[in-house]
């Protein structure tokens, strides 16, 4: 495995691709972080998408393929797209949801009818461009690293300078304007960020799916802790782990494209984040659930026997299990509960099958009503 | 009457006039003057759509107004901005963010921070301190996902007593609460009144208003009346501002608290 790793890595072409997708990764990772809390992931499915004729019309200005242009290009698309959607939400009744729907579509739509006019021409460069669609990695070079790489960095150190303002305008936006930040300022900077952070990622994944690299890491992260220093660093983590991961896969598999292959390695990483982590996993919830219903059934079982006990002179008494089931809630694993009971000897079974308290049972179980009624 | 106040007291901690704010055309406010001497729990009371909300967020300039003037303490907000504190309804924010009690009640300080400097020593220490006057130190490391309704009001209050501001204004801090928290929220506005700090409170519960404030604004798109609650407080203003629906008792007392509908 580490051969296997140290000739990928010595393999120029791989090393970019993964280097360009692990640093797509870790941008996209920390700038949908933000989106997420602020309810913006859609936003990203919304830029990505506005970005395609923003290419398409770099390109038919200059003939060129230089990423510099195209990305220039997919960025001011990509931003009018988001202005247009803001704007139409503040002065129409049309709400949020439709229209990035709408802006999604159209501006989608009209970059595949420039795509497919930019193949019917007679270009020499031409080809390519469809690659942005659904990405191709293998296609970057080492300056497109460079440009990606000092964008990141620029990025990244935005959000650290700005970081409690990014913080409040994400929680509470009316407060911040409250205290005399400027709000929309920071709205249309943070905006901005994940225009770039979406741009610079266009031509490893593609336009149709690169809002999986802006929201899939933030969900996943969001999974494993409760504090946002820490969630936006492991969503930077995770979307590294996947480009790179991604990008090393599609290339060991001949015929892979880096995009897709990278967003299921993205999803895997959600999949595994939503079953397995602590606290807010399902596995992990389910296992605490279970373990609170034991808690409670136990609890409950001394309890009606305590209540069976005190209403005999004489606590020995025994009573048959039936009794206990009549008195449970549901009705259901009174049997297990004793069993339980029996081995941390606080109930025990005579010969003819009934239960009672033993002395350590009573005294916990009087002590537990007491508790209850002093609450 | 409010002439005369002015003139007696140029010092009027707010002072609100012909404040009118239309969304898309349709009037939430209309050409409301308020004047609020320095030192008072003021109640602002309504009915649904009174423009409650609306009338603390033009003041804060959060909404914009189509007419009207805002004075704090004399001055234009903007300039004032550092005497002024603002507790938003809890229900305005997602409490499953990622953060601590404690770093939401630092966030009162980001304002006063200044750019790109992160809370410090000083914060920290100003954060608990405002935490342990709403009860809730213990809770300080506490993810706020966890907190009921009444410790997120605590937090939310906590956040603004670290401002230190002059004037406070609070949307709807009794929405909801326990006991507990309603008990803790009224010492503290005590506290600030003896402090001589004005605070401004959405109010909803009627029948705890002449226990709990000392001025009243009876709002309904227009000012019904304001003043003392003694003075405003009237069976007939409070038809005018909820309309002939409910039927009110001109006596609000503990006495009389049975009969009392409240909305």
């Amino acid at each position: 495995m580490p051969d296997l790793f140290s000739q990928l890595w010595s393999d120029y072409t791989v090393r970019t691709v993964a280097l360009g997708s692990g640093i797509l990764g870790i941008v996209s990772g920390a700038l949908g972080g933000f989106a997420m809390l602020r309810k913006q992931s859609l936003l990203g499915d919304a830029i990505s998408h506005a970005a395609l004729p923003g290419i398409a019309i770099a390109f038919l200005l200059t003939l060129s393929k230089s990423p510099l242009v195209l990305v220039l290009g997919a960025a001011l698309s990509g931003w009018l797209g988001t202005l247009l959607i803001i704007s139409v939400t503040r002065t129409t009744r049309i709400k949020e949801d439709s229209a990035l729907g709408l802006v999604l579509s159209v501006f989608f739509g009209f970059g595949l009818v420039l795509l497919t006019f930019i193949q019917r021409q007679p270009y020499a460069s031409k080809a390519g461009l469809d690659k942005f669609l659904f990405g191709q990695a293998a296609a970057l070079l080492q300056s497109d690293i460079w440009i990606m790489s000092i964008l990141g960095i620029i990025i990244l150190l935005i959000v650290a300078l700005f970081w409690k303002e990014f913080k409040l305008l994400s929680f509470n936006p009316e407060y911040a304007a409250s205290l005399g930040l400027p709000v929309r300022f920071l709205d249309i900077l943070l905006t901005s960020l994940l225009v770039i952070a979406i741009v610079i990622g266009l031509q490893t994944v593609g336009v149709v799916l690169m809002s999986a690299m802006v929201v899939a890491p933030a969900a996943a992260a969001r999974q494993w802790t409760d504090r946002l220093g820490k969630m936006i660093l492991l969503s930077s983590l995770f979307g590294a782990i996947a480009g790179i991961s991604g990008a090393f896969l599609s290339s060991t598999l001949e015929r892979l494209p880096t995009g897709p292959t990278i967003v299921i390695c993205m999803s895997l990483l959600v999949l595994i984040s939503l079953l397995f982590a602590t606290n807010r996993g399902l596995i992990w919830r389910w296992l605490k659930e279970r373990k609170n219903r034991q808690k409670l059934q136990v609890d409950a079982v001394l309890s009606d026997l305590y209540i069976l006990a005190q209403q005999h002179e004489n606590i020995e008494h025994s009573h048959p299990i039936e009794v206990l089931r009549t008195m449970s809630i549901g009705h259901g694993g009174v049997d297990r509960t004793l069993k339980e009971l029996q081995k941390e000897r606080m109930v025990d079974q005579k010969e003819d099958g009934t239960w009672r308290l033993t002395r350590q049972g009573f005294e916990k179980a009087k002590n537990m009503s007491e508790k209850g009624e002093n609450l | 009457m409010s002439d005369k106040l002015k003139n007696q007291n140029p010092q009027n901690a707010v002072e609100v006039e012909d404040l009118t704010v239309a969304y898309q055309e349709k009037p939430v406010l209309w050409d409301v003057d308020l004047h609020v001497p320095q030192g008072v729990l003021q109640a602002i009371i309504g009915p649904n759509g009174a423009g409650k909300t609306t009338l603390i967020k033009s003041i804060l300039g959060l909404v914009k107004p189509s007419a009207g003037r805002i004075l704090i303490y004399g001055q234009p907000y903007e300039e004032q901005r550092d005497l002024v504190a603002y507790v938003p309804q809890r229900g305005s924010v997602d409490w499953d963010f990622p953060t601590s009690v404690l770093d939401v009640v630092m966030m009162g300080r980001y304002g006063s921070l200044g750019w790109f400097k992160r809370p410090g020593k000083k914060e920290h220490q100003l954060a608990l301190e405002a935490l342990e006057k709403v009860g809730m130190s213990e809770f300080s490391r506490r993810q706020i996902s966890q907190l009921s309704g009444g410790q997120q009001q605590r937090v939310f209050l906590a956040r603004a007593l670290t401002q230190d501001a002059q004037v406070y204004f609070m949307d709807e801090p009794f929405q909801g609460v326990d006991a507990t928290t309603e008990k803790a929220i009224i010492t503290l506005l005590k506290d600030l009144r003896a402090a001589g700090k004005t605070v401004l409170v959405v109010h909803h519960d009627l029948q705890t208003v002449s226990e709990y404030f000392d001025w009243v604004l009876l709002l309904n798109v227009r000012r019904i009346s304001c003043g003392p609650v003694q003075e405003v407080f009237t069976d007939q203003n409070l038809k005018l501002a909820y309309g002939g629906k409910v039927s009110f008792l001109t006596h609000h007392t503990h006495t009389e608290q049975d009969q009392i509908t409240n909305i």
